[in-house]
């Protein structure tokens, strides 16, 4: 009976005690992306960014309290058009060369709801961009991928996280070219994540 | 020289509006870079890079034939003198 209730007590405090696991989000398969989309009267701008870093911690037991940054290289954001790109880039539009990361930093989770190994929630967090930042609250989907490190890198053991969001954003919020040329750029910009993070079994 | 200008713009026409055609007629921007998607299969997710490949957009086709509309605008300032201006100055 004592040993029952020890073992009981050692399950309860590792199931309470249990760490959150950190995600890293450097990808070396390079397959983390940001895509972009600004649809106006006259222009259509598509392109995506992939120097993608960043932190998450989770915890699949307690997914509610999943905190983490996401860093986007400004000069990582491509068009398949040269000088759409290096408008883009310059000074009069992103200025990637005064402002190179464009973050997102979670700060809280509401409406999490989890299906198996998939948790959907409304984060709020900070999102900065040209040298603005802002609290935005984006949905989020978050897969947890137990052992499956070892599939994508081999001679790694450990967990993976997917995060997929799509959201859109006011290029006016974060004072770019305000009012300006809005039939050829869209003043809403919208954006798509999909980023697999890997949490390294020690 | 009227000729050779009018020749270059029948020239310039047609190279750009085959090449426009040939790389597929985009309605869009020129592009040097296409997108290549690549599904992760352990993710799920799609992976996207950027192979160099050109594709000749409305700017490329406008810029074409707009050189080529230069060109014969160009070619009239060196028109032959006509048979009534030949007379006039052989006349006098």
């Amino acid at each position: 009976m004592k040993l029952t209730h020890l073992i009981l007590l050692a399950a309860l405090a590792t199931s309470v005690y249990a760490a959150p696991q950190s995600f890293d989000f450097k990808d070396p398969k390079g397959v983390n992306n940001a895509v972009f989309n600004l649809d106006a009267p006259l222009e259509s701008v598509n392109g995506s960014a992939n120097g993608i870093t960043g932190t998450v911690s989770f915890d699949p037991e307690n997914p509610e309290a999943t905190t983490g940054k996401i860093v986007v290289a400004a000069e990582s954001l491509t068009v398949p058009n040269p000088m759409q790109k290096e408008h883009l880039h310059g000074p009069n539009w992103l200025d990637v060369a005064k402002y190179p990361e464009i973050t997102f930093e979670a700060k809280s989770l509401a409406n999490v709801k989890t299906d198996a190994n998939a948790t959907t929630a409304d984060v709020t967090g900070t999102f900065s961009l040209h040298g603005v930042s802002k609290d935005i609250t984006v949905p989020i989907k978050l897969t947890y991928l137990k052992d499956k490190l070892s599939a994508r890198v081999p001679n790694l053991k450990g967990d993976l996280l997917v995060i997929r969001a799509s959201f859109m954003i006011n290029r006016e919020d974060f004072n770019i070219q305000k009012g300006q040329y809005e039939d050829k750029v869209s003043p809403t910009i919208n954006l798509s994540l999909s980023i697999a993070g890997a949490s390294v079994a020690q | 020289m009227n000729r050779i200008l009018k020749l270059l713009a029948l020239l310039l026409v047609l190279a750009g509006v085959t090449t426009w055609l040939v790389t597929g007629a985009s309605r869009g921007w020129t592009k040097t870079s296409v997108e290549v998607k690549t599904l992760d299969p352990v993710t799920g997710i799609e992976g996207i890079t950027y192979r160099p490949k050109f594709i000749a957009g409305v700017d490329f086709l406008g810029a074409a034939l707009g050189g080529a509309a230069l060109l014969l605008g160009a070619s009239f300032f060196f028109r032959k003198p006509t048979n009534n201006q030949t007379t006039k100055q052989t006349t006098t």
